[in-house]
């Protein structure tokens, strides 16, 4: 053992201490990889990521604060921009067939199609989550009934369960706001089996751990543990599964606009946006392509996030 | 095994007609007001009586089976009276199934070459394109790609007729041309996912000794994929494929007014909109027990295709 010296100079150790941290083996065979796809693979933002962050957080600010903003009334007709394309002075994206601007109608529909699609996947969230953790905690009996729960309300194609739901306790001629809430109800009761069944198959995997195990060693009440030990591993899959839920649900209110059971007028919304432009298509196409870019560009970034947080929590698309 | 499906899928379709059938009773106050509100304190007199909605659930539910399963399907109601529902499906139903084939074929014979081609070459610039671009068209919904197609394609540029439709028997080429359209906006997403998904398992596949064993024997590239890997690699897709037609019928309903092509999906809006709840519960019907059987055919031939799963899951 040589005697330590403390004047001598340090010797630079023989492995440098930089490789002690991971090395990335896929970019030593392959070469580096573009930064947004190694971002993805190791749930990290990078450029993408900050770009779908931005624009959510963009989308969402606007909609909180359209009360406020400078903006047009959504729903006060002015004859001589009706149909007006995008770049007409004073309204930056136009007008719709009735000569309201298509900019303030974009904003205000974003509040009536997020408000819907997040409370439909909270609610989705909070029934199936809950029944899945049951589920995968109790197993047996408890687990064959409710998969056989998710199986028969997954026996249905989602949006035609949606739109039978939403014809038949609010069909026509209901108020805005009794169509809301249907709609919320029917769109978290198609997205529980979906967000159930991760749920279940995640609470599985977790309840065989050693500290699951050990919280029951030392007589930890059931309630406990599921909501002590298993709910924090099991809500990054629940989230993950979560925010692809919210696009489903955005898309799919534009479905049922088409289909003349969305979000009623006169609140305006993405899908109803649509489905009332489409008789200008040929003469105005903006009015439909306007919300139509939002739809889209908002169900990426969700996608792209939703992916991002599965590659970080490595939750498996198996066991969807 | 197929006893065991076969008994999942008699409770599914037990659970599936049960909510069905009790449809019309879950309405919001008197079914009768809601079916036909246009209707005189007689008309709806009889009209309770000839639906019987006064039965106890398990009867009603047995009726409906009865008459769904003998092809009666219920009738549309009106002020000059009641049409059989059955008349319109029998017309609609081969234009949903020749749109969600034709669909489905167009989306299966763009993703297999490109799922076998971006696999063998993994991580190539064109790989990574694709893959990308795989990951756009995945956040576009079939409705947005119809009605871009419908104001380019259609209005735009005049290439192809954006409504209407014509039999195959009476003229093929004209078919095809008034199906173009819906097909490619109900594929479009359908690619991303067959595409992606054949693209991951192929990869898996070219690992294995046999593909190593193929290749050193100085077997060609393209018949090392195409007959030596592609065969194993399919069995995912064929699983997705068959999953997907739920998706595919949620498309096909919108794409289908979109374009007024006479489908189910026409069917079931005017349905809506003319609160047609008998004909409603009929058409929610005929697509759901589809759906479900289609799942069940779909577990089926995965069966008999992949020994391995036949004898493990017995």
């Amino acid at each position: 053992m040589p005697e330590l010296d403390p004047a001598a100079p340090v010797e630079p150790p023989l492995i440098p201490t930089t490789t002690l941290e991971p090395v990335d083996l896929v970019a030593a065979v392959e070469g580096p990889e573009p930064e947004a796809e190694r971002a993805v693979r190791r749930g990290r933002l990078g450029i993408g990521g900050t770009a779908a962050l931005f624009w959510l957080f963009l989308v969402v600010a606007l909609a909180l604060l359209a009360p406020v903003l400078p903006i047009d009334d959504p729903n006060t007709s002015i004859a001589s921009i009706a149909k007006q394309g995008p770049g007409t002075e004073g309204h930056i994206l136009g007008g719709d067939g009735l000569g309201r601007d298509v900019l303030s109608r974009v904003i205000w529909g974003s509040r009536a199609t997020l408000l819907l699609a997040v409370s439909a996947v909270l609610l989705g969230l909070i029934l199936g989550g809950a029944l899945g953790l049951i589920a995968g905690y109790f197993r047996g009996r408890a687990d064959t009934g409710l998969t056989g729960l998710f199986d028969v309300l997954l026996s249905f194609p989602q949006l035609i369960l949606a739109v039978t739901l939403v014809t038949v306790f609010a069909g026509g001629g209901v108020s805005s706001t009794r169509r809301m809430i249907v709609l919320i109800l029917a769109l978290g009761v198609v997205s529980i089996p979906v967000l159930g069944r991760i749920t279940r198959a995640s609470t599985l995997s977790w309840c065989q751990r050693e500290f699951v195990t050990a919280s029951r060693a030392i007589g930890a009440r059931n309630r406990s543990i599921i909501i002590g030990e298993v709910l924090p591993n099991v809500l990054p899959a629940m989230f993950s599964i979560a925010l692809l839920g919210i696009a489903v649900v955005i898309v799919a209110e534009g479905g049922l606009s088409l289909l003349g059971v969305g979000i009623q007028l006169p609140t305006p919304s993405w899908g109803n946006m649509i489905a009332e432009g489409r008789s200008d298509l040929r003469d105005a196409p903006h009015i439909v392509m306007v919300p139509t870019v939002a739809i889209f560009l908002t169900v990426l970034a969700l996608n792209y996030l939703g992916d991002i947080v599965r590659a970080r929590f490595d939750v498996r698309e198996s066991a969807l | 095994m197929i006893l065991r499906r076969l008994a999942h899928l008699v409770i599914v379709l037990f659970f599936v007609t049960l909510f069905v059938a009790t449809l019309t009773a879950m309405l919001p106050g008197d079914p009768v007001d809601a079916i036909a509100g246009f209707a005189s304190p007689e008309q709806k007199e009889a009209l309770r009586q000839d639906l019987k909605l006064d039965d106890p659930v398990y009867v009603q539910y047995g009726r409906w089976v009865g008459n769904f399963v003998t092809g009666d399907l219920g009738n549309y109601y009106s002020v000059t009276g009641g049409r059989p529902v059955a008349d319109r499906v029998k017309d609609a139903l081969p234009v949903s199934l020749q749109l969600m084939l034709e669909a489905q074929i167009l989306a299966l014979v763009i993703a297999i070459p490109l799922g076998v081609f971006t696999a063998y070459r993994a991580g190539s610039r064109f790989d990574k394109g694709a893959n990308a671009t795989a990951f756009a068209l995945l956040a576009i919904p079939n409705f947005a790609i119809a009605l871009v197609l419908a104001y380019y394609v259609g209005v735009r540029f005049g290439w192809l007729p954006v409504s209407g439709y014509v039999k195959p028997s009476d003229d093929l080429v004209e078919h095809l041309r008034r199906m173009a359209m819906p097909a490619i906006a109900l594929a479009v997403g359908q690619i991303a996912v067959y595409m992606r998904l054949l693209r991951s398992d192929m990869i898996a596949t070219l690992q294995e000794d046999y593909i190593l064993m193929a290749k050193s024997k100085g077997i060609s590239p393209s018949h090392v994929l195409w007959r030596h890997a592609l065969r194993p690699s399919s069995l995912t897709l064929l699983t997705v494929a068959g999953l997907n037609v739920g998706v595919l019928i949620g498309g096909a309903v919108i794409v289908e007014v979109i374009f007024s092509l006479p489908g189910i999906g026409t069917l079931l809006y005017e349905a809506i909109q003319a609160r047609q709840y008998i004909a409603l519960q009929s058409l929610v019907a005929i697509i759901a027990v589809g759906y479900v059987l289609i799942n069940f055919l779909v577990d089926v031939l995965y069966a008999v295709l992949d020994p391995r799963i036949r004898h493990a899951r017995a």
